[in-house]
């Protein structure tokens, strides 16, 4: 069967199962490999998208349920301001090693800027947590995200 | 600067080499060192190639040839910065391309083999990449004095130019190419002093960050090909066990899967999407012929590892007379146990093949490009001509990468597989099937002098030998260099010391190199074992240090600094503590504090961390300080969760859930200090991973009076519920 997505503005046509996460979806079927495996059981955020503006992990997401929903993924969260905003931060602190974890770190921080524009330690701690990120970046990821919070504010 | 590592850029290198030879043309006259610039320069293709490392063209297009990966400790920032400081080039004009499998052009000088570990690449590339620079300068140079009939010296370059200050003459690197391609190579050329380095040095923004800021990048596991099919594998549970029997009806009755490939020792199931593959390996049937491994546990391993570690050892290092000091005082003993740990890499094991029937393409991302391409071709069956492995970025190596059983394995699947397929392992399998840090046990006896100095030492460290696995020919004697490593060469002046090494192999699991190497066990114990013992003198651990320091001034003021940005010695709350490491590893020194806050229930909390870093001449800064910020997480992670243990033959620990990581709202504030050195550039990819563990556990002392002597943390002990 087929299933019609609205991926970062886009209509997109996937013939899966209803059952099959997101996650695979787009980078097996459409070939958007810019969101990244890492765990399967949403334990490290690594396949971290928007639906609806929200933050989820797309490997335990089945694709039948976001029918209908708008979808972002790392590959167009630069269109967004928050997203636009973290990516600049993310280069001017050089936050990223391997990079691997960062479409993922990257997403669950645009979200919670798009939601909480000046947040504190305690917001970022309950945002990004859920993010491993195995080079240890994440002093910077931290740094970063408080300067793209203050970058927003005119 | 344009990055084009990607797709593009690995078909246009291939149709360069091709086309042009100059690759392919490449050819070493036996005897010659690894490296050297001996390329002859290529006509036909229009390139001015005077080594492995350096092409330009007459359109002016420069392009950096990597020899190391890039797995995120940004190796290719530091060495497009080496080359394009001599050869006089600003690096927004440059592009860069993976090195391709060649083991004579592209071997690590320190191993002879083609290898990134060891914190090696800048340590042992920085004289062949300078001198790459420096002669592809010198004859793009000499093409521009003979154009204008000047002498050499009365040029001079700058970003990509060659100018006659005098005539106000200039020439572009691209314009000189041709010329250049056809002048002999220079044996000999001067390098540019280090005091007029325009590059190496500045804090530059890395080259390979803002594709992995948008999804752009490409790493091994997103290769994407026409008509590709996914697949994923299990492994025999137990190690060593075998493939029995396999009912694949219901897993063929998946939606999406393909084909169930059913080989000796695995089982893969191939489908049109990964999840289609996963679903259906869980739906086979499969009997295990489980071996003679099945009831191998951890008790079993420990035990046999005990009884070794109180054998006589190989001799890796004698001073003085340790027997004589030791008898000449009460003797103080300990021992310190490390664990199996997993790599868990980010990006889980993976790898592309297509196997047609007299070629093999691969598309992974590898630590060992050569080893990749060599293995490939054993297990298609194929001359190693033959075979071509089209690297990536790694999403993370930590020493995982430096083996090719993913490569091996993926290929024997894809012999099976009508086209391209790609073979991604579940984090489980990752978990459950790597190739494990080793368990360690180090014993150790010292005694003390009058003046609270140590005045005998033996040190022996049983466990396993990566290195006579991965590299026989370097095992010699029975010594393990790596596994000694940072034991036979302490900063501590010790009069009477003796290092030994007992090789003790574990049954069934295969052990590998693991971020940190040897020296994260020996600075484990050492630094564990000395704050021992200055608690037997009476003395500030820091102070105690100092003591025996008078010989390795550097080592010296990394720890003067420590203490002083630490806050060492300022009052601390209860059941909180600091801790302090050194280490001497991969040519750099380091001192770090690690403060530290202990539950009663033996719960432990990082509150700061402060790492002084000597690594003598600091290529790239602001990496530098990433390096050892991330080392310290990494480190400090295995300390406080990583295990892994062995229950039936089998992993116990599967994911992230059983095998923790540190996350963001548990990392304290970490401050790095990089000190000014003209010494030559020491190694520090791993390096930030070895001074955290020991002095957490220091701090942990500290703070309670408990001297752990296990890793992870023993909360229970720390609790006081077992002693």
């Amino acid at each position: 069967m087929a299933v019609t997505l609205t991926i970062n503005g886009e209509q997109r046509l996937a013939d899966v199962e209803d059952d099959v996460p997101l996650l695979w979806v787009l980078r097996d079927v459409l070939g958007m490999t810019g969101t990244k495996f890492g765990c399967g059981i949403a334990q490290c955020g690594a396949c971290t998208v928007h639906v609806d503006g929200e933050a989820v992990r797309s490997c335990v997401l089945p694709v039948g349920s976001v029918v209908g929903s708008s979808i972002t993924t790392i590959e167009g969260v630069g269109a967004t301001p928050a997203g636009a905003s973290v990516q600049r931060a993310w280069l001017d602190l050089e936050v990223v090693q391997c990079g691997y974890c960062q479409s993922g770190q990257i997403m669950s921080a645009a979200a919670l800027l798009a939601s909480t524009p000046d947040p504190d330690d305690s917001d970022i701690d309950a945002a990004m947590a859920g993010n491993i990120c195995r080079c240890g970046t994440y002093v910077r990821i931290r740094a970063a995200i408080k300067q793209a919070a203050a970058g927003k504010q005119p | 600067m344009k990055l084009q590592v990607d797709g593009i850029s690995r078909r246009s290198l291939l149709t360069g080499a091709v086309a042009g030879g100059f690759l392919l043309g490449f050819r070493l006259p036996a005897g010659a060192l690894t490296n050297e610039p001996v390329q002859p320069p290529d006509l036909t293709g229009g390139s001015f190639a005077p080594n492995a490392f350096i092409r330009i063209t007459r359109t002016g297009r420069t392009t950096l040839v990597m020899p190391q990966v890039e797995m995120g400790q940004g190796i290719y920032t530091s060495i497009a910065m080496i080359l394009a400081e001599e050869l006089d080039i600003g690096l927004d004009h440059v592009s860069l391309e993976h090195a391709p499998a060649n083991e004579k052009l592209y071997a690590n000088p320190a191993f002879g083999v083609q290898a990134t570990g060891n914190s090696n690449s800048v340590r042992a590339f920085w004289k062949p990449l300078r001198e790459a620079g420096a002669t592809a300068r010198a004859m793009l140079v000499q093409a521009a004095a003979d154009a204008w009939q000047v002498e050499p010296d009365a040029c001079s370059t700058a970003e990509g130019r060659v100018e006659h200050g005098i005539s106000g003459r200039s020439l572009s690197y691209g314009e000189l190419a041709l010329a250049a391609a056809s002048l002999a190579v220079p044996e000999k050329v001067a390098l540019k002093d280090p005091e007029k380095f325009a590059l190496i040095g500045k804090a530059l923004k890395r080259l390979d960050t803002r594709g992995k800021t948008n999804g752009k990048v490409v790493y091994g596991i997103d290769a994407m090909l026409d008509g590709m099919k996914f697949a994923t594998l299990a492994h025999c549970p137990v190690f060593g066990g075998k493939v029995g029997k396999v009912d694949d009806s219901a897993a063929k009755a998946v939606p999406g899967v393909r084909q169930v490939v059913v080989l000796d020792d695995l089982v893969a199931v191939v489908g049109d999407h990964m999840w289609a593959a996963k679903q259906g390996l869980d739906a086979l049937d499969i009997r295990w012929d489980e071996g003679e491994h099945a009831e191998l546990s951890s008790a079993n391993i420990w035990a046999s590892l005990r009884a070794a570690s109180e054998t006589e050892g190989a001799v890796a290092k004698t001073v003085g007379d340790v027997q004589a000091a030791l008898a000449s005082g009460e003797t103080i003993e300990a021992a310190y146990e490390m664990p199996f740990l997993a790599h868990a890499t980010m990006e889980p094991l993976n790898c592309t093949v297509h196997v047609r029937p007299d070629s093999c393409d691969v598309w992974t991302g590898t630590q060992v490009m050569a080893r990749a391409q060599s293995e490939a071709a054993k297990a298609a069956g194929l001359p190693i001509e033959n075979v071509t492995v089209h690297n990536h970025y790694l999403g993370g190596g930590f020493g995982r990468r430096l083996e090719a059983d993913m490569v091996s394995s993926a290929v024997r699947i894809a012999r099976q597989v009508n086209g391209p397929v790609k073979v991604v392992w579940t984090r489980e399998e990752d978990m459950q099937h790597d190739v494990y840090r080793p368990v360690y046990r180090d014993t150790v006896a010292a005694t003390l002098s009058a003046d609270g100095k140590v005045a005998g030492w033996k040190y022996r460290v049983s466990g396993s030998s990566v290195l006579a696995r991965w590299l026989p020919p370097a095992f010699q004697n029975g010594i393990d260099f790596d596994a000694v490593d940072s034991a036979v060469d302490m900063p501590y002046d010790i009069p009477n010391m003796q290092v030994e090494f007992v090789r003790a192999e574990p049954p069934a699991l295969t052990t590998g190199f693991w971020r940190g190497v040897g020296p994260n066990n020996n600075v484990f114990a050492i630094e564990c074992f000395m704050d021992e013992l200055a608690r037997k003198a009476g003395m500030d651990p820091i102070a105690f240090r100092r003591g025996m320091l008078k010989k390795s001034p550097r080592m010296m003021r990394v720890l003067d600094l420590v203490a002083e940005r630490s806050g060492w010695g300022q009052p601390l709350p209860p059941r909180v503590g600091r801790g302090v490491s050194v280490q001497p590893t991969f040519d750099t020194s380091i001192a770090t504090v690690v403060e530290a806050g202990v539950a009663q229930n033996g719960e432990v909390s990082l509150r700061r961390v402060t790492s002084v870093v000597d690594t003598g001449i600091a290529v790239n800064p602001d990496t530098i300080v990433a390096q050892i910020e991330g080392g310290l997480i990494f480190g400090l992670t295995a300390a406080l969760f990583g295990e892994i243990t062995v229950a039936k033959g089998r992993v116990q620990q599967s994911n992230f859930n059983d095998y923790r990581m540190l996350r963001i709202n548990e990392v304290p504030q970490i401050d790095v200090h990089v000190v000014r050195s003209g010494e030559a550039p020491g190694g520090i990819g791993e390096a930030g991973v070895i001074g955290g563990p020991p002095a957490l556990r220091n701090a942990i002392y500290a703070a309670t009076g408990v001297a752990l002597r296990r890793l992870p943390i023993e909360r229970d002990l720390i609790a006081g519920k077992r002693t």
